[in-house]
């Protein structure tokens, strides 16, 4: 299915207005959940850095709660937690789209007519989502850092230059190599996974449903392992 | 011209087609009846090749689908139409769209000429003020005749249609019918449809072919229907009282098929039936 779903499209035209209406769906769609979640997850890092050094048997600088919730937002949080999140949201979004259209007959439809369904199906959501995640990652990782800017204005518990020094310190750039290369492969999973689901379905809407909520549990196991794997490849 | 040969199909050591021989011809309705199990459904994804017969050939004025190659069977399948009991529109898209789909994935015409080959057929299916509107905001009835148009708008040569009036009101199926018909007639189509509308067996049944487990028990036409001596047949068709009835008046009187039914008075359309009920509704 994977190989039929990654060949040529039949038709330029038609591949390119789905693919619009996959950015659309899949990553514009997603802006506000990643922003909102993003935020906040961002000011409690902060907020937890602190506390932690505040305990901390010898003396940190403020100014690295700033470096640190920097790092953690772009080694982790971002790219890992965000997918999780987008794997349930999205995920479950492509298995029951297309697990819809095969219980109404839509994809025998396309069959009959003679169009390569999984390519037709399916690319357009891979490449939405390769491309679509790793912009929703970096929109992540700004707002997270800005969510912590916010947490120490509102607490008090560290002042703006101390952090915004913190976020200035140096970082490995291929940090940031990582966290997007990382964040293709999740979105590469995020829409294969679910759509082989939605795919396969048999049966009538309790199907469905059924199809749906295993595509999420799959793909996020899949997210969290991959993590591990890419983790030991490229940073150990 | 559809030709079947000794069409066999087994699903786990279960034979669900039994060796089927017929012929369906160009310009003609034909019909495939059967009780539930019968193997109609089965029988028409073998001919749709959405199921891979056991043993046996379909012939497509000539071309066996079974033993095509990846590629011709893919040209085969621009030559043909199919309207699904469910009607099976893409719901992400408008009317116009998905009537406008096949032209969008197997022609090159510009889009004025698509645009204009849409609205032919929208006209001909009488479907003028539901262009722009979704699947889902329409009536049963007129996603059918949505899923007809679709169809017939790469002008095919061959059309299927699987229970074209399942869970329709008896007056909307006789517009389906007599669109059907009519579409056979004015585009040359080999069409066979998979029904269990006896009305339908009796007004438009050019050739009928009735399956009763996975055998083809009966074929004929509706002018030789009521004359049948098959009585499983005769237990199935005029299994209502009504029909009973029907058949013996029409022995009695020598008549042996309906040759006319029920059209919408002043070419009433159904959109226009609709608004009317909902207008005696409300007052």
């Amino acid at each position: 299915m994977l190989g039929k779903a990654l060949s040529k499209p039949q038709k330029r035209n038609v591949y390119l207005k789905l693919l619009v209406r996959e950015f659309y769906d899949l990553g514009v769609n997603s802006f506000g959940l990643v922003l909102f979640t993003s935020f906040f997850v961002g000011a409690v890092v902060a907020i937890q850095m602190f506390n932690n050094f505040s305990a901390s048997s010898f003396p940190i600088p403020n100014s690295f709660i700033g470096y640190a919730t920097k790092v953690v937002l772009i080694l982790e949080f971002s790219p890992t937690i965000i997918s999780v999140i987008l794997a349930g949201k999205v995920g479950s979004y492509i298995a029951s789209s297309i697990g819809t259209m095969r219980v109404t007959e839509q994809i025998d439809a396309l069959d009959i007519m003679g169009v390569n369904s999984p390519n037709f199906l399916i690319l357009p959501k891979i490449v939405a989502s390769v491309i679509f995640n790793p912009l929703l990652i970096a929109i992540s990782i700004v707002v997270g850092i800005w969510g912590g800017y916010v947490a120490g204005i509102a607490t008090g518990n560290w002042t703006k230059a101390d952090y915004i020094t913190g976020i200035q310190m140096y970082m490995p750039s291929y940090f940031i190599w990582y966290a997007f290369l990382k964040t293709a492969v999740f979105a590469f999973l995020i829409a294969t996974i679910p759509a082989y689901f939605g795919y396969n379905v048999k049966g009538g809407s309790l199907e469905v449903g059924r199809a749906s909520t295993q595509a999420v549990v799959w793909t996020m196991i899949s997210v969290i392992i991959m993590d591990l794997l890419l983790t030991q490849m490229l940073l150990s | 011209m559809i030709e079947v040969k000794d069409l066999r199909k087994s699903f786990n050591d279960v034979e669900v087609l039994k060796g089927i021989s017929t012929t369906f011809d160009t310009g003609k309705v034909n019909l495939v009846i059967g009780q539930s199990g019968s193997g109609k459904t089965v029988f028409l994804k073998c001919l749709l090749n959405v199921y891979e017969p056991s043993s046996g050939g379909i012939l497509f004025d000539g071309r066996d689908i079974v033993r095509m190659s990846r590629e011709e069977k893919q040209a085969l399948r621009a030559e043909i139409g199919t309207v699904f009991q469910g009607s099976a529109l893409f719901d992400s898209m408008t009317v116009e769209e998905n009537i406008s789909f096949p032209l969008d994935m197997f022609t090159n015409l510009t889009y004025r000429e698509k645009k204009r080959k849409v609205l032919e057929v929208i006209g001909r299916v009488n479907l003028q003020n539901a262009n722009k509107k979704f699947p889902s905001e329409i009536s049963g009835g007129m996603q059918k005749r949505v899923a007809i148009a679709r169809a017939i708008v790469n002008n095919p040569k061959y059309l299927f249609c699987d229970e074209p009036n399942s869970g329709l009101d008896p007056y909307t199926s006789n517009v389906i019918d007599d669109l059907l018909l009519e579409i056979t007639k004015e585009y040359n189509t080999t069409t066979i449809i998979n029904t269990h509308d006896m009305n339908s067996v009796m007004t438009i049944g050019e050739k009928i072919l009735y399956l009763r487990l996975g055998i083809k028990e009966w074929e004929g036409n509706k002018d030789i229907l009521a004359t049948a001596k098959n009585k499983n047949l005769l237990d199935f068709v005029y299994s209502s009282e009504l029909f009973k009835q029907l058949r013996e008046f029409m022995l009695e009187n020598e008549q042996t098929s309906l040759t006319h039914h029920n059209k919408p008075e002043n070419n009433e359309t159904e959109d226009s039936r609709i608004q009317n009920k909902k207008s005696n509704e409300n007052e």
